[in-house]
């Protein structure tokens, strides 16, 4: 990975132990546990962390689920597997599950495919390179807050930009806020506008490590830039690929403050549920203070993710077979 | 001169080409530009102005009255103190115990350093957001419900942090200096401190306005665990865009006071943060 085991540091005692007294044994001593031991203390901080805030709470996920849990009252009945049986008769976590799937598709593909376009665009010498990246990276800088308070405006019925330049084109006054489609779309539009420009530069970091030669050759032997991304660029930066499709696939499995906010703070996702995410779903249980059921739907959720990043792995690395 | 020969035809064949690539660019430069520009539009109008047709396009004279407006509506000047002192924490702490990390991954040998290197780039995939409910039981355990303690404590570190540093130090840091370091008789804390440190500087500052990023854009966790009555940034600009939905004017400037400095600051150093960004992404 990162390290490179030759270039560590070598570890030898500055002064060899000598019978000369004990001090100097001492010394030798310390000197040794400060070689052996402190490593540890220095890469504990991560992981003390991460085990208190971030693994024992996903953990304890698991065993809220069986219990009837509100905040309100201190006794948590222990109801087994319930939670999780009504939660597979809920039509609002069928729906949930839909929608979040919906935007998910809507929003990762076209996204990832513009972005390696894009990266394969920069990928050569051009003026204004930093100018291009910077500009880029600017929506990704935005907070999410921001970004859809600003499309939320946008895509505004009567005095939204996106309308007033649809209208142009005979398109009729769109409420992107009513239907599912529309909605689904819209929330698509923030996350792509937020997330392309990121995963633009995380592809073209990769792209620079590959040798110019093979272009270079492709070139000579009159293969285009089309030919040139999908024969060499593709199967070349495939881990990357494979990284940023996974990572992109959990982070559109828990879509929350797009669709809270683009409902103006409706934790249902809109009037009739038509954009209530998974997370949203969540949230919607957390603030019911029903917290049994808001960590099965958790639950449920983790299987989803863990379900979506080994299918999208599986894919990606079968477009190597076909595309090498 | 068959150099010279080559680089001319594809100069000549790739003009089109080229030329389409430059348009391109700035179409994409132009609509992730675009929604930035309109909010500061909308955010420096009345709001009468907004129902004009064709929509205006070019910035008003009310941006101030309207921000002075944002600040009697929100305690937005808490939240600004809030955002400003819970991100500084939040960055010099990741800059800090990741180049301590950084260097032990880099620079130490001990058993298990692979592993547990490969186990901290893993963590990195475990969508820590579905802990969301215990999380907040614990916070209400420790009475943290409502503090800045709640935002800043659970991400004093990331892997991410650790990871970058620990790439740079493998590759910036000399390892002949640290043994330089302990022939003159260092202790580990001591090479860290007078070798490790200066050493990281650079990759550490941009780790710190990436970490200071994210921390001051974070929504969801402060959003859960914070009060309307003493909110992060981010936190007031929601409670704004939730309590004045027909008055974009207000809540477009609240953004743009929120986002703004951040997108100056950012288009000032961009080159550092983007250099950043792209190395941190390259896994060896």
């Amino acid at each position: 990975m990162a390290t490179r085991a030759p270039d560590q540091l070598r570890v030898s005692p500055p002064h060899p132990p000598s019978r000369s007294g004990d001090p100097a044994r001492l010394r030798h001593l310390l000197y040794r546990l400060d070689v052996k031991a402190s490593p540890y203390a220095y890469v504990a901080p991560f992981f003390l962390l991460f085990c208190a805030f971030g693994l024992f709470p996903l953990v304890y996920t698991a065993w809220v689920s069986l219990h009837e849990w509100t905040l309100l009252s201190d006794v948590h009945t222990f109801i087994g597997l319930e939670n999780f049986t009504t939660l597979l008769a809920d039509d609002y976590f069928w729906n949930a599950t839909f929608n979040t799937v919906s935007i998910g598709v809507l929003s990762t593909v076209p996204q990832l495919l513009l972005a390696l376009w894009l990266a394969h665009l920069l990928n050569r010498p051009l003026r204004a390179q930093t100018i291009f990246r910077v500009t880029l990276l600017l929506p990704n800088v935005t907070s999410v807050v921001a970004v859809v308070v600003i499309f939320s405006q946008l895509f505004g019925r009567d005095y939204g930009l996106i309308n007033w330049a649809l209208s142009w084109f005979g398109v009729g006054t769109i409420d992107w806020n009513a239907g599912t489609a529309t909605s689904h779309t819209a929330i698509s539009v923030m996350i792509m506008w937020r997330w392309t420009g990121y995963n633009t530069l995380i592809f073209l970091a990769a792209m620079q490590a590959v040798p110019r030669e093979l272009y270079e050759a492709a070139t000579i032997d009159g293969a285009g830039g089309f030919t040139q991304l999908r024969k060499i660029t593709v199967p070349m930066i495939r881990p990357t690929i494979i990284f940023v499709v996974i990572t992109s696939t959990i982070g559109a499995m828990q879509v929350l403050a797009e669709p809270l906010l683009f409902g103006i703070y409706s934790i249902t996702g809109g009037p009739d549920r038509q954009y209530q995410t998974l997370s949203l779903f969540i949230y919607e249980n957390f603030t019911k203070l029903d917290f049994g059921y808001a960590s099965a739907i958790s639950w449920m959720m983790f299987l989803f993710i863990v379900v979506a990043a080994v299918i999208n792995y599986l894919l990606t690395r079968r477009a190597r077979g076909s595309l090498t | 001169m068959s150099t010279r020969h080559r680089t001319a035809s594809r100069a000549r064949g790739g003009s089109t080409a080229r030329k389409l690539t430059y348009l391109t660019l700035v179409a994409v430069a132009f609509f992730s530009a675009l929604p930035l520009y309109y909010s500061v539009v909308v955010a420096s109008r009345d709001n009468s102005a907004l129902a004009d047709v064709p929509p205006p396009l070019f910035p008003g004279g009310n941006l101030l009255a309207n921000v002075s407006r944002v600040f009697d509506t929100v305690p937005f000047m808490l939240a600004l103190l809030n955002s400003v002192l819970v991100s500084g924490a939040i960055a010099i702490s990741v800059m800090f115990f990741s180049t301590m990390a950084g260097f032990a991954f880099a620079k130490l040998r001990f058993r298990g350093n692979r592993a547990l290197l490969v186990l901290t780039v893993a963590t990195m995939m475990v969508p820590t957001q579905l802990g969301i409910i215990p999380l907040y039981l614990l916070m209400v355990k420790l009475e943290w419900t409502g503090s800045m303690y709640a935002l800043v404590v659970p991400a004093l570190i990331n892997a991410f942090g650790v990871f970058f540093m620990t790439q740079y130090l493998s590759r910036a840091l000399p390892t002949e200096l640290l043994e330089a370091g302990r022939v003159d008789g260092c202790t580990t804390w001591g090479l860290f401190w007078h070798v490790v440190l200066p050493a990281a500087r650079p990759a550490a500052a941009v780790l710190g306005m990436l970490t200071f990023m994210s921390a001051w854009n974070d929504y969801f966790w402060p959003l859960v665990v914070l009060t309307p009555e003493n909110p992060t940034v981010q936190v007031a600009l929601s409670t704004l865009a939730a309590g004045y939905v027909s008055d974009y004017a207000l809540s477009l400037a609240g953004t743009a006071l929120g986002t703004l400095p951040l997108v100056i600051v950012f288009a000032l150093l961009g080159k550092q943060v983007i250099g950043g960004i792209m190395q941190g992404a390259v896994k060896g």
